[in-house]
């Protein structure tokens, strides 16, 4: 029936000569024949046995193991979670200084979460690993350099952390305070006993997220500057590179990252989906 | 005698809009007060002056013969001594009905689990949603949950009752359910302030109506007064219009 009725006036109207749907029909079409020809051409010019040999080389990725994982991913996982541990309750107290009705907190919060948010990563990194040993000469970090990469970790995460907290903080509903409030609870004991449960719940998604973000910024501590024991993914990968020539366990190490970010990421989207239902 | 709860000369402005223009209103122990009148009246105001939720502009609350509104007053020790349950419940969701009601008895009187379980328990049983103790609110009824938030605010054994439009958020078949638990409160005689739309509720339990109008008390008296023979005019064509809402005013201007 539509068919006839375009036709209709197709005839009578000769610059609409298509129908949308046939003009949409026709412009998928080219758009899969470029992506195709865009695939194909790539291919053919591809120098597939160097790539092989550069990047798919399994003697190569047979010589990374076993000390990627036992060196390169312990202290990926190491680093990423006394950053993330540090940078949870350290964001957590941020986003309550960033609602307090106390000026200076207010003002101290929003500063801190400006610099870190807007500063990038390997800045914070190179300062704390070269300015601050020179700054505290008499002071050592403890559990070097486990202290060091928790704290620059830490520091950098907090400021991200600290604005899901304050998001999370002000979707919780008013009335919940004022019921906590009318039992004779004070503000304090009012924010942790109803507040903050719900709030860490509702931004439990966006945290996660945060940490697939934390395990890749983690890549970025190399700068501080370790001894072999302390290599992360990363840095193993990109050391063994240089020495053998080859990137292959450059690759290795990039899979190693994506077996940890890519079922966070899998958690994140069934959270989600979790949450809609619940609200529905 | 002190009475239970002494409001003198209450205002309270939100920015330049003036919500309660000088309230007096005096609650003896053992009464039920009801507030009425139109939405904007400033009844909710009132009542949520009375706890300090929201802070009056000027005037005092006295409740026991403590001043609330003094400046050095340990707040929350005082609001221990008055329930409130509001119009949306406000139930804590991340927890269950049992904890709902003991959270406050542990944290806040300090009394230890076996006794908070047993008053919030028994408290649970008085409205009538024991049985539900182990759920989380999400899976309660409007009417089931009000009850919870009432026996919520009944375990700390408050002196006043605060009623903010208990009804207002309820199904109309789930009303009369929550309307029997507050007849019953006042019958063991809990001193209640309520702000309701339930004439017939004020009208049988009240000792005291109170009419409100643009922030002031227009009308107050036994409910056979306010409600049954009301002097004022704007009591009159409030009531008027609750009492008969289908009936169109001969004197309605036309639009």
């Amino acid at each position: 029936m539509t068919t006839d009725t375009t036709v209709a006036e197709a005839g009578s109207a000769p610059r609409a000569r298509l129908s949308p749907r046939k003009r949409k029909k026709i412009s998928l079409a080219i758009q899969y024949a470029v992506f195709a020809a865009v695939v194909v051409m790539l291919a053919v010019i591809a120098d597939w046995p160097a790539i092989q040999h550069a990047f798919f080389n399994l003697d190569e990725a047979r010589k990374a193991f076993p000390d990627i994982l036992a060196v390169g991913l312990k202290n990926t996982i190491i680093y990423t979670l006394s950053g993330y541990v540090l940078g949870f309750f350290l964001g957590l107290i941020v986003a309550l200084m960033r609602l307090s009705d106390v000026l200076p907190y207010r003002a101290i919060a929003l500063v801190y979460i400006e610099v870190f948010r807007g500063l990038p990563a390997i800045v914070v990194f190179m300062i704390l690993g070269f300015g601050v040993p020179i700054a505290f000469q008499d002071y050592e970090m403890p559990y070097d350099p486990y202290g060091t990469v928790a704290l620059a970790l830490g520091l950098v995460s907090a400021a991200y952390l600290a604005e899901t907290f304050r998001a999370g903080i002000q979707a919780v509903p008013k009335g919940q305070t004022e019921a906590a409030r009318s039992l004779g609870m004070s503000q304090g004991r009012a924010m942790f006993t109803v507040i903050v449960p719900q709030a860490i719940r509702i931004v439990i998604p966006p945290l996660t997220n945060e940490l697939i973000l934390l395990f890749k910024d983690s890549s970025l501590v190399f700068v501080i500057g370790f001894t072999l024991s302390g290599y992360e993914l990363f840095k193993f990968g990109e050391s063994l590179s240089t020495r053998t020539g080859n990137s292959t366990p450059l690759i290795v190490a990039g899979l190693l990252y994506l077996c940890l970010t890519v079922p966070l990421g899998y958690l994140v989207r069934r959270l989600e989906a979790k949450q809609k239902r619940g609200r529905v | 005698m002190t009475h239970a709860v002494q409001v003198t000369g209450l205002y309270k402005s939100f920015g330049d809009l003036e919500v309660l223009k000088g309230i007096d209103v005096t609650v003896e122990q053992g009464q039920v007060v009801c507030v009425i009148g139109p939405s904007g009246s400033g009844k909710s105001t009132l009542l949520r002056c009375v706890n300090l939720l929201e802070e009056p502009t000027a005037g005092q609350v006295f409740v026991s013969g403590i001043e609330l509104t003094h400046i050095d007053v340990d707040i929350d020790a005082a609001r221990r001594k008055l329930g409130m349950v509001f119009q949306q419940f406000n139930l804590f969701g991340h927890m269950s009905v049992l904890d709902n009601v003991t959270i406050a008895q542990r944290r806040v009187l300090k009394r230890s689990k076996s006794k908070a379980t047993e008053i919030g328990m028994r408290n649970l049983e008085k409205v009538g949603v024991a049985e539900k103790a182990t759920q989380y609110p999400a899976q309660l009824s409007g009417g089931q949950q009000q009850r919870v938030a009432m026996a919520r605010a009944l375990s700390m054994d408050p002196d006043v009752m605060l009623f903010d439009e208990p009804t207002s958020a309820l199904d109309p078949e789930l009303v009369g359910d929550v309307l029997t638990v507050m007849r019953q409160l006042a019958d063991e005689g809990m001193t209640m302030l309520v702000v309701t739309h339930e004439m017939q509720f004020a009208r049988e339990v009240a000792d005291v109506v109170l009419f409100m109008d643009e922030g002031k008390v227009v009308e107050q008296g036994p409910p056979a007064q306010v409600i049954g023979n009301p002097r004022h005019e704007r009591t009159k064509s409030f009531l008027h219009r609750v009492l008969n809402p289908t009936h169109v005013e001969e004197t309605a201007p036309s639009p």
